[in-house]
């Protein structure tokens, strides 16, 4: 694996490996002050709780089950409905804007009245079924980001970047987007204004539900980026106290379609 | 009250961090404009945390669910790390494995030069920050930029963190203004937010410039061979994003089995250190720019970090310190280091856990006394979302630090007291004698005692003993009062 590295990084390897395994022939009892109950959470652990700490005795990805209930996480609604509802409760908590649309075309005129108010110079965008009718429409200059096409000092010109996402969270508010689909990793971080084109069925209950989809979509060959967006941009550095648009984008849009 | 003394404190001679302890303590308990001000900030932050804890359908069980992923990765470190480092590589990253600061120090350098780099751009890394990475980088010429907010301000400060998640949060808005108008010649502004903007403005031009950019990481993925960085501002990942090159720094103890075991790290994270539901930005990288996307770096290092963490991995008692995700919640919410302050504890990781780990990673006869500084209240193991035993560790390293290094006069106190106490006519006698020559041991005042009685009153002396009072005391017949509490059977 290591063949073209250097003497010393291989014997530093081989050297923490080496501590490593020595430390562990010692086990260690199971975390302090567990509830002491069949409750989900031990449930969740699996084998791994009930065999202890011994090498060899944990389960292997294969038998864990793919999707675990996690009753005591906060909800993520049980129907598509609720679901619906509590992301929409949770963009707003997050200070994000939410824009709920009939169909595509009627997202693309949203759009357009609305670079039209704030007087957008120039808005970035990605090649994507729900992005492209709403770039179209845009009545200000554009700049596509695409693979062969990328510069990063057009895309930090630019007022807003528009992106597809991989999902919405319900449970935290959450926009899954992905380098390989969402127009690659600056798109979504480098204009002042991000606004994300969805669809409501790409509503998932959970974060879980969300990695899980990403991991079935990509099938191990994941993007080289997944970032969870929970709200604008922000900071409390200077006395704690919230300011929004720190380094990343001030405004979060949510263009919801259907 | 500030410490500005920013250097390598493990040279310490022994000692010498323990009086740099008392001194520091005394000046910043005496501040108490300085601790209401740490307090305020903090008033938030508990606000906020507990609304999002109540969201939890159950905390407690949550709490269980991260303990349990962070103890089954960190016990079987042997296999997940090798695990981790095959995924990783085969996304076309690569690993470099470092056995203490230098070394780490050594490869960032040698990427830098072969990188060709010009200018550096860093998101907030604590690992880092224990390596002392930016001193080295500077005196080989690099520039180097801290783009998270708190960081950058520590930095034009010229001053380590004072809180390992809130790194500024004892500077307040004026005194920032005043940096900004020095350093980088803004006019005065008494607005957080107009400040926040001084500070986007001036790294958006370092960030598309920067050849190199340096991030930490808080989980490593075995299953799939990512790395997740958490954040709120958005700096990690314009660093991780723009760069040619992209170098993260972590310890061998981030790792985590299953991506899965994020859905519930990530949230418990973001709550428990900052009463958010997510931080703003969670995002899991798998190495360079792949083919058919647009941006990201062409190469992608991970400098994998050891530096005394095998040696508390070797400790099954103290293990469990491991598990930490460095949310900071043991620091909010403890009484030693809201009235002693950060900078006092003169170490990397500040608060409980920094007590505990601190001795570990730099020796436990120079470091002891950070754990006897605690009020042993358990405030910060019952705010531990992965359930670290936090104040008994502290004092496992008081009893390792006895055994090791005993003190010779406590020792004889301790021999002196089972001698009398276990001869009841001495006892009594030596009480006797005590009671007596109160009045004059208060009159005399020796130093031992008048450091104790600087912050205490000394009681009046009763005038008669418990064991002479229990003797005189009026008798009662146990039948007489069925009901007394003290004969039932």
């Amino acid at each position: 694996m290591n063949d073209d590295t250097p003497d010393r990084s291989t014997s530093a390897r081989e050297v923490i490996l080496a501590r490593v395994r020595e430390a562990l022939r010692v086990p260690a009892p199971l975390p302090h002050g567990l509830l002491d109950d069949d409750s989900p959470a031990h449930a969740a652990s699996g084998p791994a709780h009930a065999a202890g700490p011994a090498p060899g005795g944990f389960p292997t990805l294969a038998v864990l089950p793919e999707q675990i209930a996690r009753p005591w996480l906060p909800d993520g609604g049980e129907t598509p409905a609720a679901s619906l509802e509590l992301l929409l409760k949770n963009l707003a908590a997050l200070r994000a804007q939410v824009l709920r649309v009939a169909d595509p075309t009627a997202a693309a005129g949203t759009l357009a009245a609305l670079a039209r108010e704030r007087t957008w110079r120039r808005v970035a965008w990605h090649a994507h079924p729900l992005v492209d009718p709403v770039a179209a429409a845009l009545p200000c200059a554009t700049h596509a980001v695409g693979p062969t096409d990328f510069d990063k000092n057009a895309v930090e010109a630019c007022d807003a970047g528009v992106t597809s996402c991989e999902a919405l969270v319900a449970q935290t508010g959450s926009i899954l987007v992905s380098s390989r689909t969402c127009g690659g990793r600056a798109l979504s971080i480098l204009p002042h204004v991000h606004v994300v084109v969805a669809t409501v069925d790409q509503i998932v209950p959970t974060l879980a539900d969300a990695l899980h989809a990403a991991k079935r979509r990509y099938d191990g060959h994941l993007p080289s980026m997944l970032s969870f967006i929970t709200g604008p941009s922000r900071t409390g550095d200077i006395e704690r106290i919230l300011v929004l648009g720190a380094h990343g984008p001030k405004e979060l849009l949510v263009v919801l379609v259907g | 009250m500030t410490a500005t003394d920013t250097s390598d404190r493990e040279t310490d001679e022994p000692r010498l961090a323990k009086k740099r302890f008392l001194r520091d303590a005394a000046a910043h308990v005496r501040d108490t404009q300085h601790r209401a001000f740490v307090r305020k900030a903090l008033g938030g932050y508990y606000a906020s945390r507990d609304l999002q804890k109540a969201r939890y359908r159950d905390w407690e069980h949550a709490r269980d669910a991260a303990a349990l992923a962070k103890w089954s990765a960190v016990n079987r470190l042997d296999e997940l790390l090798p695990r981790f480092v095959a995924a990783f590589e085969s996304n076309g990253g690569r690993v470099h494995w470092a056995r203490n600061a230098e070394e780490a120090r050594r490869i960032v350098l040698d990427l830098l030069r072969a990188a060709e780099a010009k200018a550096v751009i860093k998101s907030k890394c604590m690992t880092s920050e224990e390596i002392h990475l930016n001193a080295a980088l500077e005196a080989d010429g690099y520039g180097v930029v801290e783009s998270d907010l708190g960081e950058f301000i520590q930095q034009l400060r010229g001053e380590p963190p004072y809180h390992f998640v809130f790194p500024c949060m004892h500077v307040r808005r004026d005194e920032i203004s005043d940096l900004f108008g020095k350093h980088l010649g803004t006019p005065p502004t008494d607005s957080p937010e107009e400040l926040t903007m001084i500070a986007r403005r001036h790294m958006r031009r370092l960030y598309v410039d920067a050849d190199v950019g340096i991030t930490g990481a808080n989980f490593l993925v075995a299953e799939t061979g990512q790395i997740s960085i958490t954040e709120n501002e958005g700096n990690a990942r314009l660093t991780a994003a723009l760069p040619r090159v992209h170098i993260a720094i972590a310890g061998i103890e981030k790792v985590v089995e299953r991506l899965d075991d994020l859905a519930v790290l990530l949230p418990m994270l973001a709550t428990a250190g900052a009463g958010q539901p997510m931080t703003c930005y969670n995002t899991l990288y798998s190495g360079p720019r792949r083919d058919g996307e647009a941006d990201g770096p062409d190469e992608m290092h991970l400098v994998l970090l050891d530096n005394a963490r095998t040696a508390l991995l070797a400790d099954p008692e103290q293990r469990d310190s491991l598990h930490c995700i460095r949310c900071g919640a043991c620091l909010n919410v403890c009484p030693i280091f809201k009235n002693v302050g950060g900078f006092t504890y003169g170490t990397t990781y500040q608060g409980p856990i920094g007590s505990v780990i601190t001795p570990h990673l730099r020796g436990l006869p120079e470091w002891n006394h950070l754990s006897a500084a605690s009020s042993l209240c358990g405030a910060c193991s019952d705010a531990c979302p992965v359930r670290i035993d936090i104040h008994h560790h502290l004092l496992h390293n008081r009893r390792n630090a006895a055994r090791t290094a005993p003190n010779a006069w406590e020792r004889l106190g301790h021999r002196l007291f089972v001698a009398v106490a276990r001869r009841p006519w001495l006892f009594a006698a030596g009480g006797g004698m005590f009671r007596r020559c109160l009045p004059l041991l208060r009159l005399l005042s020796p130093p031992l005692l008048r450091s104790w009685l600087a912050t205490r009153d000394l009681p009046a002396a009763p005038r008669q003993s418990f064991r002479s009072r229990w003797h005189t005391r009026p008798r009662r017949d146990p039948a007489s009062r069925p009901d007394d509490p003290c004969t039932r059977p």
